[in-house]
């Protein structure tokens, strides 16, 4: 497949307009500004894009559901805060190819009604927020943003808000909460953000990666893009491989291409010619696979049907060295860190996990801890006010399920199992 | 009391602000610039600036990792945790680097150089084992490179 995503990442200074404009950016808002809104919407959902974000929630539905509600004050945010561990794929397009944000943020915000954009971005990428800046301002001085864009009478602004370091930031609603000026808490839904987000306002929230794709659904037209890639969820998606491999880095193939074929042919496989113990396929909070599910293809109702999801499409490899308590372990500290608070599940349960993994990793595991960390992980499925609680236990199930061995050795010997 | 230049910075940020408190962590970030950290003074200075109380504004200064409340040192090292870090090394380069230092995650060193702190994933994991100093990301990060990183902080 003909790179589309990342096609101007490879080519030099590509961040710079001059050079974007040289290799085709801006190329698809004279195309969806000579549509309605409206079928700039049902474009997106003739090529059923699925967002990139986690969630994998259709694109074009997301967008009808604001377009529709009256008012003519609403917002488009991109998701920018890319805190899932594993995940660096946004990066890339913020560090290289920014115009190709703006644009597909700019028709998005065409197709919504929306004439205000903010770029939620997270800290712990400063590099971008220059890169960013300098982009937007070059964007406005030739016109694709402010009013009155190409002449064709559309209004748009945009800017970047900067978090300071929270993952739940990342969560839609908590990005709103952020946005606004509060403590990152996610919000109760409904009311959704489609109709009540930002300062109450109608809004949409996207993902970098999705966004990204607008400029190309509209530019070859949807069906023609559906035929990308899974049927059920085509188009080019951008893999963010790391660990244990030869070649970590992002990878633009066709959704749906096998975690084989990402992990061996594309990574040029194990580092040191070692074997494959375990893999997390779309980052932290997605159930960890092994050497049996390599097959699978890297699409949402692909790897849903192996016990897992596609997340951000975050790949995660870890080889024979690596001792499953210890991941489970890292995984746990980092969601206790991360959750907010706000609901006690999450809040309790990631601390008593914690609690229990730390005992285990000192050696002191108990006969019957495999089933209290069980039974946490019950009080804390279901039962949480926004997913990140349903995020960390998914490491602690899949660890158990498919490396039990790894648990009673340790608690058996109190040292690391290899 | 902000100097002239941190009110007048806040005030610039609130320009692009659809309500006062949406600057609010840009506007702790211009306090922490020059002094490193956000001390309780600060904070109602900047609360009132923003129309915030300071309670307000301490809740949101609380929830950032990035927003400081106690005193660091000339420099902050976040160093990353997480899954794909600590797979390629994090706990040994943690090891190095408390050794080097000598102190520990939390901790300032004496003469006030660097402070040390864990960080969830930096978004570096095909760099890893990566870390901050202050705005600048580094890795792979070695026991080879390490020198040369902190060297250049002083
Ligand atoms: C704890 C948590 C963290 C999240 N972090 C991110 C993130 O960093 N980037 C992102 O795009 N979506 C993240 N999401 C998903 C968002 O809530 C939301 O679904 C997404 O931004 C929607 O964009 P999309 O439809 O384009 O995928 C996160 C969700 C949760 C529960």
């Amino acid at each position: 497949m003909e790179k589309m995503l990342l096609k101007r990442v490879d080519i030099p200074n590509a961040n710079d307009i001059d050079v974007a404009l040289k290799h085709g950016a801006y190329g698809a808002l004279s195309a969806a500004f000579g549509m309605r809104p409206v079928d700039v919407v049902n474009e997106v959902k003739r090529a059923t894009l699925r967002g990139r974000g986690g969630a994998g929630f259709p694109t074009g539905l997301k967008w009808e559901l604001c377009a529709r509600v009256p008012g003519s004050l609403k917002y488009l945010l991109c998701n920018a805060d890319e805190g899932e561990p594993g995940t660096i794929k946004d990066r890339f397009i913020l560090h290289q190819d920014p115009h190709l944000l703006i644009e597909g943020m700019v028709i998005s915000g065409y197709a919504i009604g929306a004439e205000r954009g903010y770029i939620y971005l997270r800290y712990e990428y400063p590099k971008a927020i220059g890169i960013l800046e300098k982009a937007i301002e070059q964007a406005y001085a030739k016109g694709y943003l402010g009013k009155n864009i190409l002449g064709k009478g559309v209004n748009f602004d945009l800017s970047v808000h900067r978090g300071a370091g929270a993952y739940i930031c990342g969560e839609e609603t908590a990005l709103i909460e952020s946005l606004e000026g509060k403590r990152g808490q996610p919000r109760i839904r409904p009311p959704f953000p489609a109709s009540q987000g930002a300062w109450r306002k109608p809004t949409v929230i996207n993902n970098v990666e999705t966004l990204s794709n607008i400029p190309f659904i509209i530019g070859m037209g949807g069906d023609a893009y559906a035929k990308i890639g899974a049927e059920t969820a085509p188009g080019p998606k951008i893999y963010g491989v790391s660990g244990h491999v030869n070649k970590p880095g992002v990878y633009e193939l066709p959704m749906g291409t096998t975690l084989r074929e990402i992990i061996y042919t594309h990574c040029g496989g194990i580092k040191g010619g070692k074997k494959l113990k375990a893999v997390i396929p779309g980052g932290a909070s997605t159930p960890i696979l092994t050497e049996s599910h390599l097959d699978v293809k890297m699409d949402f109702n692909s790897l849903v049907a192996a016990g897992s999801m596609l997340g951000s499409g975050a790949v995660m490899v870890m080889d024979e060295t690596v001792d499953m308590v210890n991941v489970a372990y890292v995984l746990v500290r980092f969601f206790a860190h991360e959750s907010c608070g706000k609901c006690t599940p999450c809040r309790e349960g990631t601390a008593w996990l914690y609690q229990v993994y730390t005992r285990l990793m000192h050696g002191e595991g108990k006969e019957g801890d495999i089933d209290l960390l069980l039974y946490i992980c019950e009080t804390v499925k279901g039962k949480c006010f926004c997913p990140l609680g349903e995020g960390a236990i998914q490491p602690v199930l899949s660890s158990i399920k498919h490396f039990r061995a790894d648990y009673e050795a340790r608690i058996k010997s109190g040292v690391v199992s290899h | 009391m902000l100097t002239e230049q941190e009110k007048q910075e806040i005030s610039e940020e609130l320009k692009h602000c659809e309500r006062p408190e949406a600057a609010a962590i840009e506007a702790l970030r211009v306090v922490q610039k020059k002094r490193g950290w956000v001390s309780d003074a600060s904070l109602r200075d900047v609360a009132a600036q923003l129309s915030m109380t300071p309670a307000e504004l301490d809740a949101v200064a609380t929830f950032y990792s990035f927003i400081f409340r106690k005193p660091v040192g000339r420099h902050v090292i976040a160093l990353c945790d997480s899954m794909v870090c600590w797979s390629l090394g994090h706990d040994d380069l943690y090891k190095l680097i408390s050794t080097k230092l000598g102190i520990g995650y939390g901790e300032t060193t004496g003469d006030n150089r660097f402070t040390l702190l864990p960080a969830s994933c930096l978004g570096a994991c095909d760099r890893a084992p990566a870390m901050m100093v202050d705005d600048e990301l580094f890795g792979p990060v070695t026991p080879e490179t390490i020198d040369e990183i902190l060297s250049k902080y002083s």
